[in-house]
């Protein structure tokens, strides 16, 4: 049953007094508007599509982990019969990458593979067996280099260098931010705590593989249809490695079979679909192999942590120092920003008044690390929240109670220049820990079974774009035809989330009409206006605000042209139930098709654009840039487990979630987010690992990776808490990554409290647990998790004193409605 | 080698002239433009492209044409009859079932056998025989209830299905007690 | 997405047919039935037949029924699903239709057969493994290569047995009927097994198909099989354990057998563990005792999922929670045993 309360139909029909302020269609939970599209199979995902003449492309995998490449002989595979098309890395020479600090990528490897499964070379062919039987016939002849595996040989290793870039050495970006006096605040601490922990690298592993399909025209214009999450960012990069002029680039997202953060950079397989179409004049589809999807990866990244945090006998905490190390894989891609937000979210959960951050990254010999749900977070997330436990722990005090305590407080400034909106972590957590009994069970259960409590905090878009510019993020164009139709035209991408419904739904909601009556037009870059991707929690917060606007704009005209046939001013009216009608005289009002023909004839056309700019950021330092959000989303969770101290297996019966949503536009769909956060966190905290042997993947299939079936997944209780946010659509704030952050810790601490022992690193594998329990047996510390970090050089931090606000209130965020 | 082969997909018979290596899941999506079967490892470790085969749900992926000629073939397309959508497709949109939507069709197939041997399921037989479909986005909860509700409302009277689309888009799901 | 590479399909009318087709093509030609471990490989191009023989036509081959000199005829085309709910067999070989019943999936099920999966591929991690990614590591002995990855100065393939059934069947003393060009032999199923990775149906001849399992009568005798792995579904034992045992009214053993699944490359019968069990009854002490003499035959190697030290530790675990489930000790431990 839902636990958040809402009532199934507000009365619609009722046009009575107050009806704005009670909202027809947000808050309802209504069914997507492409729902009955999917479940009658008749969505359009990528591989779906085939056009007439159409050609099957493969690439060649790299069999090197790290080699030059002495020679590439194609001639084999060009002349099998079939073959239309062959490429290399010499085809498609410009760089690129979704960062412009890292343009480290190339669509086929030049000169150099730095992983195995990295594309060499591409074949177009009449169908994909000819397709795959030609890139056998593809002779390479490799220069083996000497492969690094891991961070510590990155580390050690500065002769041979993956890339020619970055920090020094394999390090690829060193981050190092203090704010305040951190030694001066461990000083006072009445407790001062170190560990470590690492998180390990997981795939996304969305249920489709990713697929392209390119049509180049006769005329000189390139389509590509594409399983991506960020279409915009595709166009860009086709544009500058193809040196096609943007305008004659059309980018069609379509329907993602699932993103997570995999299918948001321009990829190998976008390019050389493009390429070979172009090649050819015919119409190309590469559509990847699970092993590949493996190697296009861009998954979490696989980090190593340190923290050190004092805190005062009343609970304050003093000082925090946080260090982490990244394993990047061979390629830039998100790294520099996953970078920094391993760093950058600590403080916008618990106070932190002084804080440092080092964070590094390394290149390796695998496959690329980028953005995966939480992007960043979950991994000192998962390594703060355990930490937590044991000050808990040691010092006696409830982990529920201290956490509700040292909450940050609503519309406040972190000490990194984070500005804090609502916040409903306290209400999440009294929640959350109510609900599973929390107070009752823990300490209390049988050995073997234990509950564990985690919180956490998550952006609702990033203040910033990849790329620099004064650009809106979101961009976002409503039309109404005269026959009462509604269309909004949008450039977000649906990944499954709900963002089509969304727009919809707002759109709906301000004009008054039913939401099934809109047309949603989204990712097309020829037909939508640039909206930057379904990524960093942004798209419900920057969409919904860029269609409210637009609405708004075309809400005015009809006011405008109605208020002299219903004698009241536009002001006076109020648009609902599929009419516009007066505010004190509900009955007096008129159809809206009928309003949009007299607008259409006094007007013109009837459309407006709205667009969307996150607020200005305060912070003033370099790296300022990463963090920064309209608002940010709060989660509490507990999760219970039932440990087997025998075989070290771990059950998780139930997971409870609360999660402050700010408004839930629909509440079906955001729960939807949270259960399926919590699944994904499970995951990676119980099996999901991406490992790797002899220099190559370990396990590239659904087979070996493992992750939760139905069986595995437990049930789950989301609990939603809406704090109204002023920045987001109706109040709303993020729903899609920020629930899976306390997931993993959470597990953990549940872990201890069943058995005893401590995994200080994921995923927690039935042996560990057995490790530890043996450690436990012979009276050694019961734990497994790093012993130790490399030594690195850090880099001299850059120094910012936290914000002085009683000396400077202008940094005191604004609590006002936008 | 190619060879004649004559399949019932849908209630429709087609006679393909085909390479006997084209497993079922290509036939269907590449010759027969039936693209609502997925695919998502075409090993036999995901369940994307599960098809039901005289009722059992079976992997495309991993099955020849020529091994099941004669016998019904059932795909997501063949779930409505007569335009209408069977129970389950409301439910599961209704539900929020369908996130991202790929392995929908495969979900649906092998629900669709179960619920037509096991007309009202408890939570756990829905989880054991859905549990060779892997889904990413929903962590199967809203799935289990989808299935439910649909046994409960093909147990009782079906209504007209197509009100019921119309109120869950504009008015909102109702949720039963029990869900 | 992958492909099977291409091939000729007969579908044999009968055994007789079948046997003619395999000799006359010799290692060109593979029998197919259900598919589901054949097909991925081949789409690996770990096997790569020129021809395959399809027994999905051969009505001999399908269906379980009782003997009239007692027992049970399975024919190798039923599938894993009917094996498993069969009402009978359910009753008399328990845990035979628990294995039969955690096979992978419920749509692999509905088309692997019991057959096949007593045929089922040895696996190793650095064999189920696209051409690609073998060509990454140069290959392995047991296709297109010289060396044994997991034990590279071993001259033989470690692959490992990972049939779920074929435990039991050897626990239970099932016999299988083999007809080839030659005629017809009856064997036991544990004789079906080479010691080696990649010949590991050594005991059957290629151009030999098996016509009926043959259990014996159960009249007396009790069955489990635990099965470890990672996930409820989809997953291949990791370790399987089987036991059949007898027991005297007295409640002492008169006759067991305990069969390990998933550490070598065949099923590892245990002799000394059911040593340990006859004449005794299944009490603690006794079970411990037998539990322990299966950890040292358990060869585990890093070629599956979970580390080899796991698994080989597991085994004991394994064997004496099979065993007290037999005793009917109902425990936590077993509260939390699949």
């Amino acid at each position: 049953m839902p636990t958040n309360g809402y009532d199934d139909r507000k009365n619609r029909t009722n046009l009575g007094s107050h009806l704005k302020r009670e909202t027809s269609v947000i808050g309802r939970p209504l069914m997507k508007v492409d729902a009955m599209s999917k479940v009658t199979g008749q969505a359009l995902y990528a591989d779906d599509i085939h056009l007439p003449r159409m050609a099957y492309a493969r690439m060649l995998p790299s069999t090197q982990p790290h080699a030059r490449i002495v020679r590439v002989d194609t001639s084999k595979a060009e002349a099998l019969p079939g073959v239309l098309a062959v490429i290399t890395g010499r085809d498609l020479p410009i760089k690129y990458g979704i960062l412009p600090v890292s343009q480290d990528e190339t669509a086929l490897a030049v000169d150099k593979v730095r992983f195995v499964g990295e594309p060499v070379a591409a074949v177009a062919a009449v169908d994909e067996e000819t397709a795959e039987r030609a890139l056998e016939l593809i002779e390479v002849e490799y220069e083996p280099l000497k492969p690094i595996m891991s961070i510590e040989e990155a580390l050690e290793e500065t002769e041979v260098r993956i890339q020619e870039y970055g920090h020094a050495g394999n390090i690829h970006k060193m981050v190092s931010l203090q704010f305040g006096d951190v030694e001066a605040g461990f000083a006072e601490a009445d407790y001062v705590r170190e560990d470590l922990f690492f998180y390990q690298g997981n795939n996304h592993l969305a249920m489709e593989e990713h697929s392209a399909v390119a049509h180049y025209s006769p005329d000189g214009k390139l389509t590509l249809w594409s399983s991506t999450q960020t279409p915009h960012y595709v166009h860009r990069a086709l544009a500058k490695v193809l040196e096609l002029p943007p305008s004659r680039i059309r980018v069609i997202a379509c329907h993602p079979g699932g993103g997570f953060g995999g299918k948001s950079d321009p990829f190998h397989h976008e390019i050389c679909a493009a390429k070979l179409a172009m090649l050819t004049g015919r119409p190309v589809k590469i559509t990847l192999t699970r092993e590949e999807v493996f190697y296009a990866h861009r998954g979490r990244h696989p980090v190593l942590m340190w923290v050190k945090t004092g805190v005062k006998k009343t609970g304050e905490i003093t000082a925090m120092h946080f260090r982490s190390m990244l394993d990047g894989g061979a390629y830039g891609s998100y790294g520099v920003a996953t970078t920094y937000y391993t760093g950058a979210l600590q403080t916008v959960t618990y106070k932190i008044p002084r804080y440092k951050f080092e964070g590094l990254r390394v290149f390796t010999n695998k496959p690329p690390c980028g953005p995966k749900r939480g992007h960043g977070t979950p991994q000192p997330r998962f390594a703060l929240e355990v930490h937590f436990d044991k000050i808990c722990e040691h010092m006696g005090w409830d982990p529920a109670e201290w956490r509700q305590r040292q909450a940050c407080e609503p519309f406040s400034l972190t000490a990194n220049y984070l500005r804090i909106t609502t916040i409903g972590l306290r209400e999440c957590i009294e929640k959350v820990v109510e609900a599973s009994g929390f107070k009752e069970k823990f300490r209390q259960l049988p050995y073997g079974r234990g509950v564990g409590l985690a919180c956490s905090a998550y952006l609702s878009g990033a203040n910033l774009p990849i790329y620099w510019n004064d650009m809106p993020h979101s961009g976002a164009m409503v039309k109404v035809d005269r026959g009462g139709g509604v269309t909004v035209y949008c450039g977000s991408t649906d990944i499954g989330q709900g963002s089509n419904s969304v727009l919809a739904y707002v759109v709906a909601e301000v004009l008054g009409v039913r939401p099934h009556d809109v047309a949603v037009v989204t990712a097309d870059t020829d037909l939508t206006p640039v909206d930057l991707g379904s990524y960093s929690s942004r798209v419900t917060v920057m969409t919904g605000n860029a269609a409210i606007e637009a609405a708004q704009k075309v809400r005015d005209l009809l006011f405008r042209a109605a208020a002299d046939e219903l004698g009241a001013a536009p002001e006076q009216l109020e648009a609902a139930g599929g009419r516009i009608f007066r505010r004190d005289d509900p009955g007096v009002g008129l159809p809206f098709a009928k309003v949009a023909q007299l607008a259409e004839a006094r007007f013109g056309t009837l459309a407006a654009v709205g667009s969307f700019t996150p607020p200005k950021t305060p912070g003033r330092y370099k790296g300022a840039g990463v963090g920064p959000s309209p608002s940010y989303s709060y989660t509490a969770c507990v999760v219970e487990v039932d440990v087997d101290p025998e075989t070290g297996w771990v059950r998780v019966p139930k997971v409870w979630i609360a999660h402050d949503i700010g408004r839930a536009i629909n509440p079906i769909l955001v729960e939807g987010q949270a259960e399926g956060s919590v699944y994904m966190g499970l995951g990676e905290a119980l099996m999901e690992e991406q490992v790797f042997r002899r220099n190559l993947h370990k396990i590239p299939s659904m087979l070996d990776y493992k992750s939760p079936t139905f069986l595995e997944t437990p049930d789950i209780e989301t609990i939603l808490v809406e704090t109204n946010d002023p920045h987001g659509p109706f109040g709303a704030k993020e729903a899609g990554q920020g629930p899976l952050l306390p997931v993993p810790p959470a597990l953990c601490n549940a872990i201890y409290d069943a058995v005893g022992v401590r995994i200080d690193e994921l995923p927690v594998t039935p042996d560990k647990i057995l490790k530890a329990l043996e450690r436990k047996a012979k009276g050694q510390e019961p734990r497994v998790g790093p012993d130790r970090m490399p030594d690195v050089e850090w880099s001299e931090p850059i120094y910012v004193e936290p914000p002085d606000l009683e000396h400077d209130p202008s940094l005191v965020p604004a609590t006002g409605s936008s | 080698m190619k060879q004649l082969v004559s399949l019932q997909v849908n209630g429709e018979r087609h006679e393909l002239y085909v390479p006997v290596h084209k497993t079922l899941l290509e036939v269907l999506r590449e010759e027969l433009g039936l693209t609502g079967t997925k695919h998502g490892c075409e090993l036999g470790e995901c369940g994307a492209c599960t098809v039901l085969v005289d009722g059992e749900p079976i992997l495309s992926c991993l099955t020849l044409p020529v091994e099941v000629q004669g016998r019904d073939i059932t795909t997501v397309e063949g779930l409505a009859s007569q335009g209408v959508p069977h129970p389950l497709q409301v439910a599961f949109a209704e539900l929020n079932a369908a996130q991202c939507g790929y392995c929908t069709p495969g979900m649906l197939m092998s629900a669709k056998a179960l619920l037509d041997r096991t007309p009202d399921p408890s939570p756990d037989e829905v989880r054991e025989a859905l549990a060779g479909n892997l889904c990413r986005c929903t962590g199967y909860v809203k799935i289990v209830e989808a299935v439910r509700l649909a046994a409960r409302r093909q147990q009782g009277d079906l209504g007209t299905v197509v009100d019921e689309i119309e109120r869950a888009l504009n008015e909102g799901v109702v949720r039963e007690p029990g869900a | 997405m992958l492909r099977l590479p291409p091939f000729d399909y007969y579908a044999a009318p009968s055994v007789e047919e079948a046997v003619a087709a395999l000799r006359d093509h010799g290692p060109d030609a593979m029998v197919v039935a259900g598919g589901t471990d054949l097909f991925p490989k081949m789409k690996r191009r770990q096997m790569e037949p020129r021809l395959l023989v399809g027994l999905r036509g051969i009505r001999d081959l399908y269906g379980i029924r009782r003997l009239e000199a007692g027992g049970y005829r399975l024919g190798p085309m039923a599938t894993l699903t009917q094996v498993s709910l069969h009402p009978e067999l359910r009753a008399a070989y328990p845990g035979l239709t628990h294995a039969a019943g955690v096979v992978s999936s419920p749509q692999l099920r509905n088309a692997g057969t019991i057959g096949g999966n007593l045929c089922v591929d040895t696996r190793c991690t650095y064999y189920d493994q696209s051409y690609h990614w073998r060509k990454a590591i140069n290959f392995c002995m047991k296709k297109d290569g010289e060396i044994c990855w997991v034990a590279p100065g071993s001259p033989r393939c470690w692959a490992v047995s990972s049939s779920d059934t074929a435990p039991v069947f050897v626990a239970l003393g099932a016999r299988v009927r083999l007809v080839g060009p030659e005629g017809e032999r009856v064997i036991p199923v544990g004789e079906l097994y080479g010691r080696d990775g990649i010949n590991f149906l050594a005991g059957k001849r290629p151009d030999e198909i098996i016509t009926d399992i043959l259990l014996p009568p159960a009249e007396g005798w009790e069955s489990v099989y635990l099965k470890l792995r990672r996930r409820g579904s989809f997953d291949f034992p990791i370790l399987g354990v089987a036991v059949a045992l007898r027991r005297r009214e007295d409640g002492t053993v008169a006759e067991a057998r305990v069969v390990l699944g998933a550490v070598e490359s065949y099923p590892v019968e245990v002799e000394e563990a059911a040593a340990t069990l006859v004449g005794h009854r299944l009490e603690p002490d006794v079970i411990e005792a037998a539990a322990k003499a299966c950890f040292k035959p358990a060869r585990p190697l890093d070629n599956t999922d979970l580390t080899l030290y796991y698994r080989k530790k597991m085994v004991p675990v394994y064997v004496a929670r099979a065993l007290r489930r037999l005793a009917g000790l109902t425990d936590e431990a077993q509260r939390r045993t699949a």
